[in-house]
């Protein structure tokens, strides 16, 4: 059966030339970047050289980009770093962040500090001016996301940032989801800190960075050895490194070509539906093109995703339980309510590479069949 | 009705991560049918250290099916679980009965709400790890027999299903000694080959079952007796004591041992006897309540059939009459400890026919009046 793969938000299959260039990597530049012999030289440069794409990226500076192990390790560091190292017990965030900000605020919460947990509206977005409202003499940290994993939603970064400038307070944005889509500018966005992970633009698991805004004060949270100026010890991933650089080099080659289609894809998928007579509607506003997230009434989310597996296609909702049945999303029950019945019916659709039209066209039919079928019961 | 190829054929299989339902599992994909494995979360019981006897089960679903090479999933039914089978079993004991929660549970959840979620994932059958059999008829019916391990047999549980659930389903190991499942796991080096038999209520497991009601209900200690009114101790609540029962009444000494024989919800006094066959605990007749028949029909003017009163005990000979929504069941001969709540089920032969829940209980003609 043919397979089409729309989980490209989960996670996303590594870009050819990027298995390439890891493969050779992994091959050739062995040595220990902090050595200071030939092969360790090799191996910094790399290093050096991969720095540069990063913060180039973002229009920050190379002393700026601490490379870590993804995603969640940058969002802790933020987290747990700024905490350790300013006097203050409040936090700021949103309630539709992802859990590696959402448990490591209710983890500092169990130690003391106080968190505030904005809310958003019915199409999942903060607003800049609950920030400011929620703003106290003892904030040590605000951390929002750039865009959400869920429902696609773009929040009011630059917003906020505008609002916190010239304050004390530390800003972080998780940009996880939308870094390779959207274009970032530190200076634009006015954030102190940002996160960032290779696997959810085509690099290897294992990777990613956190922008440290020149600066800004942050406690390591590795401790051991002197690498990222002793920011987060331990020998580096090169071979990650290098992959992940080529991974941010392609992804912003393509990046308004990707908007383009991918908006195009979700108008497509959209298109059928409604031909099909389906009743459904879209989560969420102010959206990046790669998300679509679908409230279909009438069908159960259970069901529903393995009946799509079953017919080839790889979709997603909410987080799936340690014993594999799906809770609800917080970011559903955040935007409609505790009972609210998206969070039982909705679905997300996310685009990447490899994907044709022919296979939109294909995963839009057998999703309207499925809806039309289990929406009858 | 066309018989499809297995092949063609969707199974759901119902795994709950031990080895009877990897068993059915891996039977039915050796024999060649589209075969889905699915877990069903009906109980959350993580604790402070976030350990939960539900991951642990998924963890061995997961194994079983990439060696067999089926695609697995989950499905929660929490919510349904709660209103359907939890509140009726905390009701039940309020009431001073002894409910039998597998038996809802099969009703109710196993084959109603998963049975409709494989439905809606394409089945055709569902299968479950259950030891007990079905016969499809040539004029269409469906017949739900022992499973032929007596040991085992589980139709006991099973006795609410009718002919629309039976007509979906498969048991796989029905016709197979426990031995035997033990064995073909075992070649087929299935991950959970050698895991111990779950015991106890599902959502109980290996906890104190007296802690574990407490949480829900508050208990009220009373008066333990004799039917003679001689008070013999205190009792910790009606609810954690079931008729027959002989452990945990803290009556020792000289003598035969002690047994409970009945509790009065009223005064909240726990009857006790001693001797395990105290003629109080005998009953001669039934009556029953929630009545369901395979066949989707009872039967009409007096049935002579066979019953078990619990799981596991031997058939007894009955003659059942029908009055109105009830059935009077009348034994052969005495029997001990019938309990209020459990689940009497009737058998012709090897075909289990139906069974109702257990609602009061005579002798002589006598309702005993303590009993339920």
């Amino acid at each position: 059966m043919n397979r089409i793969y729309l989980d490209h938000a989960a996670t996303s299959p590594v870009h050819p030339e990027v298995v390439e260039a890891f493969a050779g990597a992994l091959g050739t530049v062995y040595g220990n970047p902090s050595s200071i012999h030939s092969s360790g030289r090799t191996a910094r440069k790399a290093l050096d050289d991969a720095r540069r794409v990063f913060a180039e990226s973002i229009n920050a500076g190379d002393a700026e980009i601490i490379i870590t192990s993804g995603g969640t390790e940058a969002d802790n560091l933020a987290i747990f770093g700024t905490a350790a190292k300013k006097q203050g017990k409040h936090i700021i965030t949103s309630a539709i962040e992802h859990h590696a900000v959402l448990h490591a605020c209710a983890k500092l919460e169990r130690e003391g500090y106080e968190v505030t947990y904005l809310p958003v509206d019915v199409n999942g977005r903060v607003e800049a001016e609950d920030v400011k409202k929620a703003l106290r003499d003892d904030t040590i940290l605000v951390t929002v996301m750039l865009g959400n994993n869920e429902v696609g939603t773009m929040q009011p970064i630059a917003e906020i940032g505008e609002l916190l400038k010239g304050t004390d307070v530390t800003f972080h944005t998780d940009a996880v989801q939308a870094y390779g889509i959207l274009p970032i500018d530190v200076e634009t966005l006015n954030v102190d800190l940002l996160s960032v992970s290779a696997h959810k633009l085509n690099g290897p698991k294992g990777i990613g960075f956190l922008y440290q805004r020149k600066g800004t004060q942050l406690a390591p949270q590795l401790i051991g050895g002197e690498q990222e100026r002793k920011r987060r010890a331990g020998t580096e991933n090169v071979p990650g490194v290098i992959a992940f650089a080529k991974a941010v080099a392609i992804s912003l080659e393509e990046k308004e070509e990707k908007w383009a289609l991918y908006n195009g894809f979700k108008e497509m998928f959209k298109a059928i539906l409604e031909g099909e007579g389906v009743n459904f509607y879209e989560n969420g506003s102010h959206q990046m093109p790669h998300i679509l997230n679908l409230s279909i009434p009438g069908i159960d989310i259970e069901s529903f995703l393995v009946n799509l597996d079953l017919a080839g296609i790889s979709a997603s909702s909410g987080s799936a339980c340690t014993a594999g049945s799906i809770d609800p999303s917080h970011v559903l029950v955040a935007m409609y309510g505790e009972k609210a019945e998206q969070s039982r019916n909705s679905i997300r659709f996310s685009f990447g590479i490899g994907l044709t039209e022919q296979d939109i066209i294909q995963a839009a039919e057998k999703t309207a069949q499925i809806s039309k079928r289990l929406a009858l019961k | 009705m066309t018989v499809k190829a297995p092949q063609d054929t969707r199974v759901v299989v119902g795994m709950s991560g031990g080895v009877d339902s990897s068993v059915a599992a891996y039977l039915l994909k050796e024999q060649g049918y589209d075969v889905i494995g699915i877990f069903m979360k009906n109980w959350d019981d993580t604790d402070e250290n976030g350990f939960c006897t539900a991951t642990e089960d998924y963890e061995d679903v997961i194994r079983v099916c990439n060696q067999i090479g089926i695609p697995y999933y989950a499905v929660n039914f929490e919510k349904q679980y709660w209103d359907k089978v939890f509140t009726y079993f905390l009701e039940e004991y309020k009431a001073g009965r002894t409910p039998n929660p597998d038996v809802m549970c099969n009703k109710e959840i196993k084959f109603k709400a998963f049975l409709e979620h494989a439905l809606s994932l394409g089945a055709d059958y569902l299968a479950t790890g259950h030891y007990a059999q079905v016969e499809h008829t040539e004029n269409g019916e469906t017949k739900m027999l022992r499973g032929k391990d007596n040991n085992k047999d589980q139709t006991y549980f099973l006795n609410q299903l009718n002919q629309d659930q039976l007509s979906k389903v498969m048991f796989p190991i029905g016709h197979m000694e426990k031995k035997k499942v033990r064995e073909i796991a075992l070649e087929a080096g299935l991950a959970t080959a050698t895991k111990k038999d779950s015991t106890g209520i599902c959502f109980i497991g290996e906890r104190n079952f007296k802690e574990f009601l407490g949480q829900y209900l508050p208990a009220q200690p009373g008066s333990m007796e004799t039917l003679e009114g001689v008070k013999m101790g205190s009792h910790d609540g009606l609810m954690y004591y079931t008729i027959g029962q002989r452990q945990g009444l803290g009556i020792g000494g000289a003598g035969d041992p002690w047994f409970v024989i009945g509790k009065d919800l009223d005064k909240n006094i726990l009857y006790v006897g001693q001797n395990i066959n105290h003629d109080a605990l005998f009953s001669d007749s039934l009556s029953a309540v929630n009545l369901s028949f395979t066949s989707g029909n009872a039967p009409t003017g007096t049935l002579e059939c066979t019953a078990k009163f619990r799981y596991r005990q031997a058939d007894v000979k009955v003659s059942v009459e029908f009055i109105g929504d009830e059935a009077i069941v009348t034994f052969a001969e005495p029997v001990r400890a019938i309990t209020p709540g459990q689940a009497v089920v009737f058998y012709d032969g090897e075909e289990c026919l139906g069974g109702g829940t257990i609602d009061r209980v005579f002798k002589n003609g006598a309702r005993l009046e303590y009993v339920g």
